[in-house]
């Protein structure tokens, strides 16, 4: 089926090509990275992740997200998200490769990458992730693949794939709950320590993962002439607006514990992110507008999601909102929560973090692999769509 | 109905299954930490049995905090010797900072507890920090690689050559105890000491309680370079005649942030 990915009209080849000039940028990036070492980023003993992980840990929750589509289509029998199930796998299968691309970029020996596997440590949640996060890529791969030809050739899905459809659910919550557990279990580390980090997790990528395929599939109509249909796009709107307020709610939760409980440090991180944080005289804020963006962001798209003139009367607002949604979020995991988590530091000092130039751009080169990479599944699928139609 | 039937089967079947495959991967998870567990419970057990056990060992240090406070220049002494030993480089930028063992205030140090009203001390003077080689270490635990371990002696150690750079056991480490190499440290090495390895760029490093010559029965080095006013004392802490415990006995010490449970080894005299 690959060779509908090489027929594609100008517009096809200069987004690809678009993507391609950034994607060698980053590889360009990556090798000053590679040879020098991870000092070219920002990162330090101090906060020692940085843009990278912070991508990964969002990723991981879009990736997820996909099984919002899954779910009600194969254990509800929901028929009408038959056309849109398969943009939900594919989409985790890219985002699990910039998950992958990530971490790569991330390791300091990323050639010794293996170790994880020569020599498997179940008490670290490190490998239980890598565990998940490979299952459910290969799993989306599968089913993706395997229920794609059936389509192709117009015959039902054979009856084996439907065990591993059914085992990619779980899989899709044990990512993230997975990845989640990299970060809430760490003593000492107080923002991070808490009970409704997965959860939390879960309800943010059950809202960007969705959001970004109803974007998506608001592009595909414009595009490439391929319609999800008015229904299915309503009902993942409406998982998006439950899935992004459970969030806000866990947000504000977090809030209540911090500041009523007035304990410094669950109180510590949630003020440098939000207003600040004072300390010696010195008010450190560097990621307070990203906070706030991700408040505003929240607060337009779910008006724009939710008021039905604008979800129902427009595309144009409906794809804004969910973007802005997808954004939102992206502002929150992808960057708050990660960097967040290092201040204050251990012994109570705050050091703040830049991305450097150079780690920007290899952070881009990863997402537009990722579009990359998406836009040769999507054009496979609705490559195989349009034939069927014919 | 029939389908209904059908369908409800499948999944109950399949939830079966992966209950099933989950209780398997609890109890594997629980063996693991269990065997962490057992071995921290056997080094407590001795510790309580003392002569019963007089083989086991867990190295602990203690440090006399007035002690760096009266002389400003034997922290100094005691930071050059370690990092003199390990190749511990210097860097001119800070972001690349590697440090195994440093000065810091004491509210840095026990942040647990603050103190409205500190002394003037506490306040301006300056104690050494260092890995605390806890009985119960976070960054075992994440380690994915089992690159960080714990030696039958207590010592947490690394192995510079499998450590994959992953920095989860720095984000772990209650302490800020562990240092990447940002870069390629050997340029920045003052006196190279060919006794010890030096490192690559992409792994971490940390205090080491200077297992290599603790091993081959000598003391550690920050230990050796203040051994004249004894500001640190290292020895068996499941040794209940050993210095270390006739210390503990009588002087009254504080760990960092003992809630945690992480057990430290290193004690402070405050």
């Amino acid at each position: 089926m690959f060779e509908k990915a090489l027929k594609g009209n100008n517009y096809y080849w200069m987004w690809l090509a678009f993507l391609g000039f950034f994607i060698v940028v980053a590889a360009v990036c990556y090798l000053r990275q590679y040879f020098y070492g991870l000092g070219l980023t920002g990162m330090t003993r101090d906060v020692s992740w940085g843009v990278y992980i912070a991508q990964f840990t969002f990723l991981v929750g879009v990736a997820a997200g996909g099984v919002m589509l899954v779910l009600p289509y194969y254990i509800h029998n929901f028929k009408v998200f038959g056309r849109i199930t398969i943009l939900g796998e594919f989409l985790a299968i890219s985002a699990l490769l910039m998950c992958m691309m990530f971490i790569m970029a991330d390791l300091g020996q990323p050639l010794r990458g293996l170790n994880v596997l020569l020599y498997p440590t179940p008490h670290s949640m490190l490998f239980w992730d890598m565990c998940v996060l490979w299952g459910y890529l290969l799993l989306n791969a599968l089913c993706g693949w395997v229920i794609l030809t059936a389509e192709r050739k117009q015959v039902h899905p054979p009856k084996w794939i439907y065990f591993f459809v059914y085992l990619s659910i779980p899989f899709a919550i044990s990512i993230h709950t997975v990845t989640a557990m990299l970060y809430c279990g760490l003593p000492g580390r107080h923002f991070w320590l808490s009970a409704i980090v997965a959860p939390r997790f879960l309800a943010s990528a059950f809202a960007a993962g969705p959001a970004l395929i109803v974007v998506m599939a608001l592009i595909l109509k414009r595009v490439a002439n391929f319609d999800a249909g008015k229904q299915a796009i309503d009902k993942i709107v409406t998982i998006v607006s439950y899935a992004a307020i459970i969030n806000m709610f866990f947000v504000g939760l977090e809030f209540f514990v911090g500041f009523y409980s007035d304990i410094p440090g669950h109180k510590h991180t949630l003020q440098y992110l939000f207003f600040g944080l004072e300390h010696h005289g010195h008010v450190y804020n560097n990621l307070v507008p990203f906070m706030w963006g991700f408040v505003v962001l929240f607060v337009v798209g779910i008006a724009l999601i939710t008021c039905p003139k604008t979800r129902k009367g427009s595309d144009l607002w409906l794809g804004i909102g969910c973007a802005s949604i997808f954004l939102a979020f992206w502002l929150d995991k992808g960057i708050g929560f990660v960097l967040g988590g290092f201040v204050p530091t251990p012994a109570e000092e705050i050091v703040e973090y830049y991305p450097t130039l150079n780690e920007i751009f290899i952070t881009i080169g990863v997402w537009a692999a990722g579009f990359f990479i998406l836009t040769i599944l999507y054009k496979i699928a609705i490559g195989v769509e349009h034939e069927v139609e014919a | 109905m029939d389908t209904n039937r059908r369908n409800f089967l499948k999944v109950a079947g399949l939830s079966t299954l992966a209950g099933l495959s989950g209780t398997a991967v609890v109890d594997r998870l629980v063996t693991g930490s269990g065997i962490a567990q057992a071995s921290s419970g056997e080094s407590q057990g001795a510790a309580g049995a003392g002569p019963g056990k007089p083989s086991a060992v867990r190295y602990g240090m203690v440090i006399d905090i007035k002690k760096f406070y009266q002389d400003p220049g034997l922290g100094e002494k005691a930071v050059h010797a370690c990092h003199q030993k390990h190749n511990v480089p210097k860097f001119p930028d800070k972001r690349d900072e590697i440090k195994w063992i440093w000065m810091t205030k004491f509210e840095n140090a026990f942040p647990e507890n603050p103190n409205l009203y500190q002394d003037e001390e506490s306040a301006t003077k300056r104690l050494p920090i260092m890995c605390n080689h806890c009985d119960n270490p976070p960054c075992v635990r994440v380690c994915p690689t089992k690159a960080t371990f714990r030696y039958e002696d207590g010592i947490v150690g690394m192995d510079y050559h499998r450590c994959i750079g992953c920095r989860f056991c720095m984000a772990a480490c209650p302490y800020g105890s562990r240092s990447f190499n940002w870069r390629d440290p050997r340029p920045f090495i003052e006196h190279i000491n060919p006794d010890y390895p030096s490192r690559t760029r992409g792994v971490v490093e940390k205090c080491n309680f200077c297992v290599e010559l603790v091993q081959a029965g000598k003391m550690p080095a920050c230990v050796e370079a203040v051994a004249d006013c004894k500001a640190l004392v290292f020895g068996n802490l499941n040794d209940p005649n050993s210095e270390i415990r006739k210390i503990l006995k009588e002087q009254r010490t504080i760990q960092r942030n003992p809630s945690l449970g992480t057990l430290p080894s290193v004690f402070y005299i405050v």
